[in-house]
């Protein structure tokens, strides 16, 4: 099961470690997250789409894999970096390891990475193009020279349904019809709406407005999703024409994606925000919650009308958390309120946006 | 909230089991945090061997006794404004508590700052917290708080057995259990009822096997709530988390339990308003599959129960802290002065702030250490009530490697993970349940050794799969090391699981020096990474470094003059705090004289490794390899030899490593391994002390019975025996006649064969201690230390005062100068102690050298306190180079101080069940306590008080006294009589009381032999102190009076089993309590 593989930066950086999962060469943006548990969440996460995902904690698959902890219908990230894979775990859920579990989605893994110093590398060159490979570092950093970029490539066309469909899960009678632009969703927005009594249906991102319009939705979820905002002026022109017509709840790359369609524009972070421990102010009473995040662009909030708001920093480096419409029933989050993985601490922020679908309704 | 401009802080007392060194820790990081913030800080504690009780960490500093009415007299001095009732362990908070209640708080207008009262009282009162969780609807085991027998009987037949048994407002679990049959319920709820001081027990239902997790949660006045860490408990619900080997973060929580039970800690700490640290522990159902012997997860249960919460900085917050490298009680404290959490930098990153969560990118084990080294008659399995005196903690990238490090780090006399106890080899591991003892983790390997199957061991163990599976991958390797040719390919695979040279050398039958040749002619050496709170997502400054083999080594040389300050471990019985203390004064006088400070610790409740304190702490085990390994990374390249290490502060464990060092060519600063060695070794010293014309008592090192024998014959019993190289009197024994000797002499070479014993001749006398530092031209002695026992008692156990009460100014003279020469020809080159014993005669007193160790000792932070000599400074500059007068002082003794300062011993005895608590040369007590005063009686008094040996003015007193010492007891009797106390005793002491015409109530000692008897007056509370001398002086076989002092010790009332102790407890009585003063440190010195 193990062989030798490596790690190529396209910096020309080597990271020797062992092959686990699929015996593939994988290539994508090389990031890391620093969320302690959840790797099946993380896998499965579409925001990963076209990426390298690197776990700094040390020790992944201790809990096996199960059918439960997916965040969508398949692995999403592009090849995976630990430092040492658990094959023998230990969990009443669990079904299988995780290299059984990559090696049947056809996903490259490495094992036995120095990952600390992978992330010390990434957090001061910035995260950069690299790939997973059992042959010579020096022929797959040539190819890896060639493959495409992530940046450029529109990831939310791969990862977002090709029909809409409502999600099936148990829960409270239905009293809302919610309907999720999806740039990538994951499963558990769907099941956090669907127990609040939402019927949650995701539509593809290709959507328009009027279409979505046309569902009679209660309120519209602007899901998170992967890559470049700026690639997606077909979903900014769907939020454009959703705006004002019905209560709009944006998170992550929906967040990014509504505040371009208010005007403000995207730039790349340096390495992302990726984690389970991110502390996020909210302005309007000076409150910290701790947020799962994960994104690699974030929003310049100074393109943005008056009426629009920040309503949360992120405390570390300042950057928009989050916008309020003043007087449409819009709002968004650049973090998870959905967590899976992460902190449940922002789960009202679903209740707030029903409250505004409530609100809508009864004025309609 | 107005910020307060003055703050009491209430410290824990002395080291006890269940509160340790992680109250110093605590202490001195909120006296930081208050110079930070600007306020000043008051701080008491009746403990001087703390970093918190100097004044350069507290601004005011009070040696007093933890006593409601002690405080209020500093109170009432002080007039602080606010209280901080949250960082003085249990000890701190009951005291705030129990000031609140006397309205003394209020009397003053002190404000309980922090978590308020309400919530502390809700958390601590079980059926408070009980209602309070049901209320937010979090899962509570089914239970009721009781306050007598009968109705601890009526709740075990509603909610049935097994049952759990906690006492109300104890530390560490004292006199709790789990009770499988009615026998035990009964007897667990008695002793719990007793312990508890508001006499309540919860008896509730019992949830052994259970997966035990904890939470540390921080909340602040905003309502911003934080998880620091969490941890996972190796051993199953059943032991007490001081007692369990504990990992963070946890590892077998997948991100659904991991989240659900970070909720429900922040929905309790918000639900109880707790404003700074807390900490919350959990029940976690086990996998069906392995719940063995489990209490089975019943068909209507939650998928979690919580079990209990701390509303205050614990044992558990200290590890999370070091864990993590968040500063719990630093930011607890700053809370409580109204901060919130993201207006507090953190410190690690210097860009964040408080309000963050740490990511961890690694894996912490800790360890507890048990003294059952000392104690192997102690009942060694472990429960609910904690017996470890300590811990180590190690961190690794693989659980391996931090699980093994943190093996080596117990320093267990050698004890590597490959040791097996000869017993196992009747293959008894394979088969039934097996319960938590001190010796578990070496049982489980031996079983995974004999191919037992890890989900098989769960089962009966309940310890988790995961950790088995690991467990086993270290056996898989040592078979691979037994069986292949040693590569660098498996080196480097042994090395990054954990494996030392040592054990590499054993498995691939190498000497361990060859093997690290080898690894190092291979290019594997370990790499040091950084703890940072950040998983290396920012930039962070922290010098906090751990090896690993791994890439990228990120602790690059430091430049510039530096030297490393070996730690000494874990704290355990004959090394204390007293040791970190020095360490940590070590460090300040290095970076005084322009050194970086270096540390390498393995201890995470101590303030030596806070990352504050040093330069550079190295987080490592203290053994050879470590320590060379750390040497070698600080040799920058130009340089000639590695940076000096310095390894007289931290006990035995950092001397031992002196001569390994020298072998090694690696710089020692101080003394050197000659010096070391001399002292040490009883030939070579013998023959010192000979050509300097200093006596010392007769005696020889004796390898086998024949010589023993003839020895202890030409000297005359009794004899005092003890194995070469002794820690804390390890296995000394006073020994009466051949018989005894031969026992001991076959037990101590089946311990260590090849190991010579000490035989000295036993000289009844009084015993006196110096320290004192050298600078090979002068020596200077701050102060002699007296023992109140007389000899024979370990000087770790004795109540000694300074300055000395009873000796003349000759034998004072003879003392020093013998110091001096001692010193001076050894060579010394910083701190030595040694203790001498007086003889008098009618014609002469004789002092003799009973032992000199080139170190510093237990003694030095009471000294230096109590004569304001810096002890630990100037031997440190001595070390490099700066000679006492260049340092502003000059030989000789230093003048005596006014004030009277006492020592006393303070004893965790009441965890230890099965231990003798008996005095003899073998030490016993876990901390120290400290009384200064004006005179001798008032410093006394203060002492026994904080000490818990002081007897209650007209109360009762049992006596049993043998035959040999009646004579002499007879004035101490008398005397009790005329202070008013009732007199009870057995039978032979009853005749004798009453022959003196003293009214007296006999007790038969014979325990079938009717009521009542002697245990009965004292579990029903008749008696409030024991005066039991037994015959002779023998340890190890006497039996004789056992049960009367283990009762006097679940009983908690003071056992006194030396006439010396009693007499000096009854005389302080009569002349001290009255009269004591209550003022700062600094004003007895003035």
């Amino acid at each position: 099961m193990t062989s030798p593989a490596h790690l190529v930066l396209e910096d020309g950086s080597v990271f020797a470690g062992q092959g686990f999962g699929a015996e593939a060469e994988a290539h994508g943006e090389v990031v890391f997250t620093t969320s302690m548990t959840g790797y099946q969440e993380a896998l499965t996460d579409p925001s990963f789409a076209g990426q390298i995902l690197s776990m700094t904690f040390p020790l992944q698959g201790n809990y096996g894999v199960n059918r439960f902890d997916t965040e969508s219908r398949r692995v999403q990230v592009r090849g995976f970096v630990v430092r040492e894979a658990c094959d023998l775990p230990s969990h009443w859920r669990s079904e299988g390891t995780l290299h059984d579990y990559l090696a049947s989605a056809g996903i490259p893994a490495i094992e036995g990475v120095d990952t600390r110093a992978l992330t010390r590398r990434l957090r001061s060159a910035g995260v950069m193009m690299g790939a997973i490979t059992r042959e010579e570092p020096e022929q797959a950093l040539a190819r890896l020279r060639e493959a495409p970029r992530y940046e450029g490539s529109d990831f939310v066309r791969e990862v977002s349904a090709s029909e809409p469909f409502t999600w099936r899960g148990r829960g409270p009678r239905i009293k809302h019809n919610v309907v999720v632009l999806d740039l990538g969703v994951k499963h558990n927005i769907l099941r956090i709406l669907r127990g609040l009594g939402c019927r949650a249906t995701a539509v593809p991102a290709s959507t328009s407005a009027d279409e979505i319009l046309s569902l009679r939705p209660d309120g519209v979820v602007l899901s998170p999703g992967p890559g470049d905002p700026a690639l997606l002026d077909y979903a900014v022109a769907t939020a454009q024409g959703l705006l004002g017509r019905t209560p709009i709840f944006g998170i992550c790359l929906g967040h990014q994606v509504l505040a371009r369609a208010w005007g403000a524009s995207t730039f790349k972070l340096k390495f992302g925000h990726r984690g389970a421990n991110h502390p996020v102010r909210e302005t309007a009473n000076d409150r910290v919650t701790i947020t799962a995040q994960n994104h690699g662009y974030a929003i310049d909030p100074d393109g943005l009308p008056a009426a629009v708001e920040v309503s949360h920093v992120h405390l570390n480096d300042g950057t928009c958390e989050g916008l309020r419409h003043r007087e449409l029933p819009a709002f968004t989050i650049q973090y998870h309120s959905e967590a899976s993985p992460g902190p449940h601490d922002n789960r009202y922020l679903f209740e707030q946006f029903l409250e505004l679908v409530e609100e809508a309704r009864e004025t309609r | 909230m107005t910020k307060p401009a003055k703050v009491l802080i209430i410290g824990s007392g002395p080291i006890v089991i269940g509160q340790a060194a992680e109250f110093d820790y605590a202490g001195a990081q909120a006296c930081k945090a208050m110079r930070e913030e600007g306020v000043t800080s008051v701080l008491v504690n009746s403990n001087p061997a703390t970093i918190m009780t100097d004044e350069g960490v507290a601004d005011i500093v009070y040696i007093e006794p933890l006593t409601v009415e002690l405080i209020t007299r500093i109170i009432e001095r002080e007039r602080p404004d606010g209280l901080l009732p949250t960082l003085g362990g249990q000890t701190g908070l009951n005291l705030a508590v129990d000031l609140a209640e006397a309205g003394v708080l209020d009397k003053y207008d002190v404000r309980m700052l922090g978590t308020p009262l309400k919530t502390i009282r809700m958390a601590e009162d079980r059926d408070l917290f009980s209602r309070l969780l049901a209320e937010i609807g979090e899962p509570a085991p089914e239970g009721t708080t009781v306050t007598s027998l009968s109705e601890a009987r009526t709740v075990a037949k509603r909610i049935g057995l097994p049952l759990v048994v906690r006492p109300a407002y104890t530390l560490g679990g004292t006199g709790g259990g789990f009770a499988s049959t009615m026998e035990e319920l009964e007897r667990i709820v008695s002793s719990g009822l007793a312990a508890s001081p508001i006499g309540q027990v919860l008896v509730e239902r019992s949830l052994l096997g259970w997966k035990e997790i904890e939470y540390e949660v921080m909340r602040d006045g905003a309502d911003t709530c934080i998880i620091v860490c969490n941890m996972e408990n190796f051993d199953a619900m059943g032991v007490h988390t001081g007692d369990s080997i504990v990992v963070a973060p946890s590892q077998t929580l997948s991100d659904k339990e991991y989240q659900m039970l970070r909720s429900a800690s922040m929905r309790i700490i918000r639900a109880l308003g707790v404003e700074g640290g807390c900490n919350v522990q959990f029940a976690l159902a086990p996998r069906p599959e392995i719940a063995g012997w489990a209490t089975p997860k019943g068909e209507g249960d939650p998928p979690y129960f919580v079990i209990e919460v701390n509303p205050r900085v614990s044992r558990s917050s200290a590890l999370a802290s070091k864990a993590t490298g968040y500063p719990i009680a630093r930011v607890a404290a700053k809370i409580a002065v109204g901060k919130r959490l993201d207006e507090i930098p953190n410190a690690v990153t210097q860009k964040t702030t408080a309000a963050f969560e740490p990511a961890m990118d690694y894996v912490v084990v800790k360890i507890p250490r048990w003294p059952f080294d000392k104690f192997p008659l102690g009942e060694r399995e472990l429960g609910t009530q904690m017996k470890a005196t300590g811990e180590v903690m190690a961190i690794d990238r693989t659980f391996e490697a931090a699980f093994q490090k943190a093996v080596r780090s117990l320093e267990q006399g050698g004890r590597s993970l490959l040791w097996e106890d000869p017993k196992w080899r009747e293959d008894e591991t394979r088969d039934g349940p097996m319960p938590a003892t001190d010796d578990r983790l070496w049982r489980l390997m031996a079983a995974l050794r004999r191919d037992a199957e890890p989900l098989e061991l769960a089962r009966a163990s309940g310890v988790d799969p995961w950790f088995l599976q690991k467990l086993a991958r270290i056996v898989a390797m040592e078979r691979r090391l037994l069986a292949e040719t040693l590569s660098p390919e498996l080196l480097r695979e042994a090395k990054r699981l954990g494996f030392s040279d040592e054990q590499v050398g054993v498995l691939a039958d190498r000497l361990p020096e060859r093997v690290r040749q080898t690894r190092l002619q291979w290019g594997i050496r370990p790499v040091y990474k950084m703890v940072d709170t950040c998983a290396a997502e920012f930039d962070a400054a922290t010098p906090y470094f751990y090896s690993t083999y791994e890439e990228e080594n990120e602790a690059k040389p430091l430049a510039g003059k530096k030297a490393l300050v070996i730690g000494s471990g874990p704290i355990r019985i004959g090394q204390g705090i007293e040791f970190d203390y020095c360490s940590v004064h070590a460090v300040w006088a290095l970076q005084e004289a322009g050194y970086h400070a270096l540390i390498a610790n393995s201890n995470p409740e101590t303030v030596s490794t806070d990352f504050d304190t040093s330069d550079r702490l190295y987080f490592e085990p203290l053994d050879e390899e470590s320590v060379r390994d750390i040497l070698d990374n600080e040799t920058g390249e130009g340089d000639q030899t590695p940076p000096p290490s310095i390894v007289q502060f931290g006990g035995q464990t950092a001397i031992n490593l002196a001569g390994p060092l020298h072998m090694a060519g690696m710089p020692i600063l101080g003394s050197s391994a000659e010096a070391i060695d001399m002292a040490e070794d009883r030939g070579r010293f013998e023959e010192f002390l000979a050509k300097l014309g200093i006596p010392q008592p007769p005696g020889a090192a004796i390898t086998n019975i024949e010589e023993a024998i003839s020895t202890a014959e030409a000297i005359h019993y009794p004899v005092l025996v003890r194995p070469s190289y002794v820690l804390g009197g390890r296995a000394m024994e006073i020994v009466q006649n051949a018989e005894e000797l031969k026992r001991y002499v076959a037990a101590a070479a089946a311990a260590a064969p090849d190991k010579p014993i000490l035989i000295d001749k036993y000289l009844e006398g009084r015993e006196v201690e110096v320290d004192a530092v050298c600078d090979g031209q002068e020596v200077l002695i701050p102060g002699i230390m007296e023992h109140i026992e007389r000899a024979g008692v370990h000087s770790g156990d004795s109540l000694a005062v300074y300055p000395p009460i009873n000796l003349t100014d000759e034998e004072i003279a003879t003392v020093v100068d013998y110091t001096e020469r001692i010193a001076l020809a050894l060579q010394v080159d910083g701190l030595m102690n040694a203790q001498f014993v007086i003889v008098r005669s009618k014609e002469a007193s004789n002092v003799y050298v009973l032992e000199v160790n080139p170190r510093s000792s237990r003694t030095v932070p009471f000294i230096s306190k109590v004569t304001g000599v810096p002890l630990v400074r100037l031997a440190t500059h001595v070390m490099l180079g700066k000679s006492l007068r260049e340092q502003g002082y000059q030989g000789g003794l230093w003048p005596k101080q006014s004030l009277v300062a006492v020592k006393a011993p303070a004893f965790s005895m009441a965890k230890l069940g099965g231990v003798d608590t008996y005095l003899g040369p073998e030490m016993k007590s876990t901390g120290e306590v400290m009384g200064v005063d004006k005179n001798f009686p008032a410093a006394l008094a203060k002492a026994l008080l904080s000490a818990e040996l002081a007897l209650p003015p007209g109360g009762a007193v049992l006596l049993s006294i043998a035959d040999k010492h009646k004579q002499e007891a007879t004035p101490i009797i008398r005397r009790l009589a005329q202070a008013g106390f009732r007199l009870y005793a057995t039978e032979g002491t009853a005749a004798m009381i009453d022959a003196l015409g003293l009214p007296v109530e006999q007790v038969t000692k014979r325990l079938s032999e009717g009521h009542p008897n002697v245990v009965d007056v004292i579990h029903d509370g008749t008696v409030d102190g024991v005066i039991n001398i037994p015959e002779g002086r023998v340890t190890g076989t006497l039996r004789d009076g056992f049960h009367i002092r283990r009762a006097a010790v679940e009983k908690r009332i003071p056992c006194f089993t030396s006439l010396d102790t009693a007499r000096a407890a009854t005389d302080a009585l009569l002349a001290g309590v009255q009269t004591y003063t209550v003022q700062p440190l600094r004003a007895y010195l003035e």
